[in-house]
């Protein structure tokens, strides 16, 4: 296996929200095959500052894949072509010598382009914020054993909680729909007790801010389930809907 | 009421509305095959002739044409809507976008079946329906099938059109079931394989019929025109 190859970047360059964006194209030689695609643009940068340039701006925190902030669509798909991983995590040994790399950010009215690759994605916290919570007062925390919850509903739960908000559901789908999004943040909720006394108001203030921020509606492709680097099922969107269903119809 | 109907105008409730109208025209289709199927009694078309009548003498079923042509309206419009909103919600589309590499191609092109469906089903009511229920068109229905699929470029475009209603159930079936939320982990994929028989069922039952007929096969169609 080669240690280094040579790429040609065309990366998405946009000053701020207001002004229109262009393609750019850099010439990456000698990236070598064990650095992360994150790892490959701090060297990009690296050389663009020593140039005078402005180095591309991009979303990154924990870099394992476990925080949601990197956001890229790379060739054409949500994190890059790997399944089950975060642009962090997509390695150089996956691509091949002389290929011509597209970086641009997630597109949709609802995440709204701040700089280069860097989106808004605040249409998320909104979404939480009308109840992507339980009420409970403040004081010692109750035994964990306390309530009993069926291991298969636990399971269902927390497979929903893995959602880490990077927004590649939106990215990838077709409609820039946040249905998987909104359907994890219901699901876990709806699958426990402490999410009982909400439940109903909680989807329908979830649904109406998803509305709101502007992402489109679901066609069922499973686009965002393919994409997601946490592997939601969008079984969980089923489950949303029917929620959505019986809240609207028992709404006094 | 008035708030409960509010619900249908999110997102989520606009989706109910296709699933509902949708598998409303399901059944639908199933009635019609049922229908055609006479056809192939090979008895100079009387059976099919008989059938017909009693639809059209039928009050229940006069009654529920006009929720059929309602069904159609709202699945049509509903659709419109829709598209325009998710086309809304992307306003840059992607410099490259490889989506066959994460959903399939019936589920990214419902808009496109769809839409020749429809200008199908524009044709179809046109020769079939609105010539003898307002045109004043008195020969017998079996005559006007076995006449019609004597041209070409017609039995090409039911051919065609079948097999893109064919398409459009493969995806639209099993998507219903979702959007109502009757899915789970264990239904997904048995879901997905009775949408596909559905829909194949349905294109090769009412795409048969243009094969039969233009080839003129079992005698099916000179039968009938008494050549």
């Amino acid at each position: 296996m080669a240690e280094t190859i040579n790429l040609k970047l065309k990366i998405w360059r946009q000053k701020n929200s207001k002004e229109s964006g262009r393609f750019e194209i850099y010439d990456m030689p000698g990236v070598n095959t064990h650095m992360s695609f994150l790892e490959m643009l701090d060297v990009l940068n690296d050389r663009l500052v020593r140039e005078g340039k402005e180095p591309v701006a991009f979303d990154h925190d924990c870099r394992e894949g476990i925080c949601g902030m990197c956001s890229m669509y790379i060739n054409g798909r949500a994190h890059g072509m790997l399944k089950g991983t975060t642009t962090c995590q997509l390695h150089m040994r996956h691509f091949h010598d002389g290929e011509t790399v597209t970086i641009e950010p997630w597109r949709a009215s609802a995440f709204p382009v701040i700089r280069d690759l860097v989106v808004d994605r605040s249409g998320f916290e909104k979404i939480m914020q009308a109840g992507g919570y339980i009420s409970v007062n403040t004081g010692n925390a109750p035994d964990a054993n306390s309530l009993p919850i069926a291991k298969v509903k636990a399971d269902e739960a927390f497979d929903a909680a893995a959602c880490i908000g990077c927004g590649a559901c939106v990215a990838s789908c077709k409609n820039a729909s946040a249905m998987l999004f909104l359907s994890a943040k219901v699901s876990q909720f709806a699958l426990l007790p402490q999410g009982e006394p909400e439940r109903r108001e909680r989807v329908l203030r979830m649904v109406a801010a998803h509305d709101e921020a502007g992402f489109g509606s679901c066609t069922n492709t499973g686009a965002c389930e393919a994409e997601c680097p946490k592997g939601i099922s969008i079984s969980h969107i089923a489950r949303l809907n029917r929620e959505y269903l019986a809240a609207s119809l028992v709404k006094e | 009421m008035i708030a409960s109907l509010k619900m249908f105008y999110t997102t989520v409730g606009r989706k109910l509305v296709m699933a509902l109208t949708g598998l409303f025209l399901c059944v639908f289709l199933l009635e019609h095959l049922y229908g055609n199927l006479q056809l192939y009694k090979l008895d100079g078309g009387v059976a099919f002739n008989e059938y017909g009548e009693f639809l059209v003498h039928n009050i229940v079923i006069r009654a529920v044409e006009y929720l059929l042509f309602g069904g159609i309206l709202l699945h049509v419009l509903d659709a419109l809507f829709l598209t325009l909103h998710n086309r809304k919600a992307r306003p840059v589309r992607y410099a490259v976008s490889h989506q066959s590499g994460n959903s399939s191609w019936f589920s990214r092109n419902m808009g496109i079946t769809g839409s020749i469906i429809l200008v199908f089903l524009v044709i179809h009511l046109k020769t079939f329906f609105i010539s003898h229920r307002f045109q004043g068109v008195d020969t017998s229905m079996a005559h006007d099938v076995a006449a019609a699929f004597q041209s070409n470029w017609y039995a090409a475009l039911y051919l065609f059109s079948m097999v893109l209603l064919g398409a459009h159930l493969n995806h639209g079936f099993q998507s219903a079931f979702q959007t109502l939320g009757w899915n789970n982990h264990r239904w997904m994929k048995p879901l997905k394989i009775v949408g596909t028989l559905f829909a194949l069922l349905m294109m090769i039952g009412f795409g048969s019929f243009p094969i039969m007929f233009y080839f003129d096969l079992f005698g099916v169609a000179s039968n009938i025109l008494g050549q």
